[in-house]
């Protein structure tokens, strides 16, 4: 379980410390006619965790893209700590936003260490002399970056498999390596895009914690998933994504609550309601489901089971 | 000393970690490849070691014979007393498969020949030897007319080492179960057994802990490993004819297959690892060294060509190599950097008429080629992949064209044309002039001598600047852009900024090979920079270099273009055939070691998937 913890030494930027660290203002998506994000707001504060949910095909990964800068959005605005982002996704994470993939995108044929050194780009600046050249100051900052790394992997358990190649470690430790890659470049805001999925119910509740571990120190954390258990119990509060527009946001309890929620989800029931029959029938199906899903996810979980 | 298996076969060596394992397990698995020892042919063990050990033993002496009746074959191979040209190639291969052969059978003082104690390299020997020895007669036969042309030395020595490799068939190796192949039909099974017979069943036998030696033990051991390198290096560019030199390449390619099986490169690996310093420095030694070695100044030419396009091949290899970026036209960065010192040299041919001291010379070729380095990369490496490829093709015959346009015809006079620029004078740096002979200290430099030790320098730099930039905070955004372009950008790396850092850097190494080629060739033409053509540094061949070589690694490409120089110098006859016979080796080796001759460790683990998955880019402790 991650016990270090370290306070990010995020980059001076204007604002308050509670200064919003993603302010999304109108992101509008249009990929020829098709409008996949329509005029979204969001706004995540600092130590928050926001989750971001919604039916198949709704918009959540275009939207991640838009604010990381992999898009350009058609209109809108993304900003960090009140400055808009250009949308350049180096520039994104050097500003202090940073990501995981929804299918995992490590650098499969580098070790697991330099996985993480290459996170730290960003926050290194030594070039191309400086490597040639090899003076003490080169070799302080490869040594801090490696120490840092190093920290990284041990808050995330993977210190011990530091020189394996990334390809070769388990599909649960590679969505954690790439948690703690996009730690290294010391986010203010960290965006998740379903760092569950594939997983069993073990891991997924090991990621829980590892989430909660990176909100208390100090980075904001913004997650898309469609484990709904996952979402409820970790997120202070919750945006739900609809054929690209945003439907409602709230705390867990009032998002459950919400009938158009449930409607996007399940559909709208029928004029007159299910009869008592109906609702037995259901239940039973539910029941049975819920055996069968028990069932199988307690087997083990490889890579190739992802999605 | 009659045991059928000499050492436990250890189902997953790096898994398990302890080299001395017990587990006897036999077959064993691992995964789909079911590992059995056993051998080839159905011999008893005693008989077989003592046909390889007599067939060995006679072979040898064969050599001693006399193989044909004229010396119109060269080598001189008539005389009966002492072997002479490609027999002493069979005496080398004999007497190495006789002390391997000794060495697995723990034959004390030869035992380190063999740490893994695997008969697999007893085996590649035996084949080595048999191939040469065969070669041998058939081109005596092929040359003279007839097999009558062979003497019965000849038929002893073909039918002796055909007596040692059966024996050595008959030798238990590690190898794959029957059962693991898919079944077919009868050519497919013949094939099967001849991979079964030809591949290790481990691509690492387990290695026993070596003996604690001194440090300057150590060291010497080092020393003694890279002057037998140099004579190899010497022999096989001194080699007078061309069958002297595929003779030399067989026995070599299959020597170096079974030192590889019996452990020793491993270990020699290691040692070189514990002592970097100490490695360079003998690596440079006996590099600089060589021209010293000869009398004649006609094999320091082909040296020093050969460091010239083994460092453009290192330059390429941090485009192609580290960031992933195929280069087509990178021969056109060498051609500007020619071009720029020879425009500078003062040459009488040259529009410019100035002459620029060989520093500055070297410095403004350099700079030629990081600018056009940077005007052909801004706009290109917006492009991934084959786009790339196809529009780096095109701008590398560009320069060609325009090169040759440059008249005062078709365009401003600039480079003379087709007809380049020729009487690039020698080189003067500090007084001394490379153009004449230098007799210091007893030792006599010859002027390619003096070219050889520039550009080695220069070899040195190239190597320097690849290994430093690889091991930085650079060269891992290059290796991340290279395995993941978009995961890359999302972890804050200014993609075309690196692509165009890696592109800018490749041409400027290109550039500063390319000054000293112009004063080596003396002339630069524009045919001289082509994307295909049969003399060596074209675009085709450096990439070819890098492939065959290793990507991503130092020694890949200096050996890679070592070769692809050699073998189109020494075998003329081949002259018609080259390109299809260089076609075929390349699909050949992509089909069977697509990650080149000396791949970095990273690569052995990305093609060859069902390596343990363990295994781990520090140190395994089966080698520590």
């Amino acid at each position: 379980m991650p016990t270090t913890h370290h306070a990010p030494a995020t980059p001076a930027t204007p604002g308050t410390p509670d200064t919003p660290v993603l302010t999304a203002t109108g992101v509008t998506m249009r990929f020829g006619g098709l409008t996949a994000v329509h005029a979204v707001d969001l706004t995540v504060h600092p130590n928050e965790i926001v989750g971001l949910i919604g039916p198949n095909g709704a918009g959540k990964t275009t939207f991640f893209n838009c604010l990381t800068g992999l898009y350009r959005p058609t209109e809108g605005t993304v900003a960090y700590r009140n400055t808009v982002l250009p949308p350049k996704p180096h520039l994104v994470t050097r500003a202090g936003i940073a990501r995981t993939f929804q299918n995992i995108r490590l650098f499969a044929n580098m070790t697991v260490l330099e996985n993480v050194l290459v996170g730290r780009h960003t926050r290194t600046h030594e070039g191309l002399f400086a490597a040639l050249l090899r003076g003490p100051r080169f070799h302080r900052a490869e040594t801090e970056s490696t120490r840092r790394a190093m920290e990284l992997l041990a808050f995330t358990g993977l210190d011990r498999k530091a020189e394996q190649l990334a390809r070769n470690l388990p599909y649960g430790e590679q969505r954690k390596l790439e948690i703690a890659r996009a730690l290294a470049s010391d986010p203010g805001l960290l965006l998740l895009d379903e760092p569950t999925a594939g997983m069993n119910p073990q891991e997924t509740r090991t990621t829980e914690t590892l989430v909660h571990a990176i909100r208390d120190q100090g980075t904001a954390v913004l997650v898309i998933e469609h484990d709904m258990r996952f979402i409820f119990n970790l997120c202070d509060r919750v945006a739900v994504l609809v054929q690209g527009e945003k439907l409602v946001e709230g705390t867990s309890e009032t998002v459950q609550a919400d009938e158009r929620v449930i409607a996007a989800y399940l559909g709208t029931p029928f004029d007159d309601a299910p009869g008592q029959e109906e609702i037995a029938e259901v239940e039973a199906a539910e029941a049975q489901a819920d055996a069968t899903r028990a069932g199988t996810e307690t087997g083990e979980t490889g890579p190739e089971e992802e999605r | 000393m009659t045991t059928m298996t000499p050492h436990p076969t250890n189902p997953d060596p790096a898994a398990s970690g302890t080299p001395t394992d017990p587990s006897a397990t036999n077959p064993s698995a691992t995964g789909n490849n079911r590992i059995e020892t056993t051998p080839v042919l159905p011999l008893p063990p005693r008989a077989a070691r003592l046909l390889t050990g007599l067939g060995a033993l006679l072979s040898a002496a064969a050599t001693f014979l006399s193989w044909t009746w004229t010396t119109a074959f060269p080598g001189n191979l008539t005389v009966t007393g002492y072997p002479g040209g490609l027999q002493l190639l069979t005496l080398t291969g004999a007497l190495l498969t006789l002390a391997h052969l000794l060495a697995t059978h723990h034959t004390p003082g030869l035992r380190w020949l063999n740490p893994t104690g695997s008969h697999h390299a007893t085996l590649l020997l035996a084949a080595g030897t048999l191939a040469t020895t065969w070669y041998t007669l058939i081109a005596i036969a092929a040359q003279l007319g007839g097999l009558a042309n062979l003497e019965p030395g000849g038929w002893i020595a073909a039918l002796t080492t055909l007596l040692a490799l059966t024996g050595a068939l008959g030798l238990p190796i590690d190898r794959r179960t029957a059962g693991s192949y898919p079944p077919g039909n009868r050519l497919a099974t013949a094939l099967h057994t001849i991979d079964r017979t030809v591949r290790p069943g481990h691509t690492t036998r387990p290695l026993p802990t070596p003996r604690a030696l001194p440090a300057w033990a150590e060291i010497l051991v080092i020393a003694a490993a890279f002057g037998l390198a140099l004579c190899l290096a010497t022999y096989g560019i001194g080699t007078a004819y061309g069958e002297l030199f595929t003779g030399f390449l067989l026995l070599t390619g299959f020597a170096a297959l079974a030192l590889r099986s019996s452990g020793i490169i491993t270990r020699l690996t290691t040692l070189t690892r514990k002592h970097r310093t100490i490695t360079i420095t003998a690596a440079f030694v006996s590099a600089a060294v060589f021209p010293l070695t000869q009398s004649t100044d006609q094999y320091t030419l082909i040296a020093v060509n050969i460091l010239i396009f083994s460092t453009v091949a290192l330059g390429l290899n941090v485009v192609v190599g580290l960031a992933g970026l195929l280069d087509l036209g990178y021969v056109a960065f060498l051609g500007v950097g020619a071009y720029t010192a020879a425009l500078v040299s003062g040459s009488t041919a040259s529009t410019l008429g100035v002459r620029f001291p060989f520093w500055a010379a070297l410095l403004t070729g350099a700079a030629a080629s990081l600018v056009f380095g940077i005007v052909i990369g801004a706009p290109t490496l917006r492009l991934r992949g084959d786009y790339l490829a196809i529009v780096t093709l095109g701008f590398g015959e560009i320069f060609r064209l325009t090169v040759g346009n440059l008249n005062g015809e078709l365009g401003p006079s600039v480079t003379n044309g087709p007809n380049g620029i020729p009487n690039i004078p020698d080189l003067i740096l500090f007084g001394y002039r490379f153009g004449t002979t230098h007799h210091l200290a007893g030792i006599t430099i010859s002027p390619f001598a003096n070219y050889y030790l520039l550009m080695l320098l220069i070899t040195v730099l190239v190597v320097l600047v690849f290994s430093r930039a690889e091991n930085s905070r650079i060269g891992r955004a290059w290796i991340a852009i290279r395995e993941d372009e978009t995961a890359a950008t999302a972890m804050g790396i200014n993609g075309f900024r690196l692509k165009l850092l890696a592109f800018a850097l490749g041409a400027t190494l290109a550039g500063l090979a390319g000054t000293v080629q112009a004063h080596v060739t003396s002339t630069v033409v524009p045919e001289q920079y082509v994307f295909a053509g049969p003399v060596p540094p074209n675009s085709a061949f450096l990439l070819a270099a890098v492939i065959l070589g290793g990507m991503g690694t130092i020694r890949g490409p200096l050996v890679g273009a070592a070769l692809l120089y050699l073998i189109p110098a020494k075998l003329q006859f081949l002259h018609d055939y080259q390109l299809l016979a260089f076609g075929a080796a390349l699909i050949l080796l992509m089909r069977f070691r697509p990650e080149g001759l000396i791949p970095s460790r990273r690569q052995q683990l990305e093609f060859h998937e069902d390596s343990p998955p363990t295994t781990t880019l520090g140190i395994t402790k089966a080698e520590a």
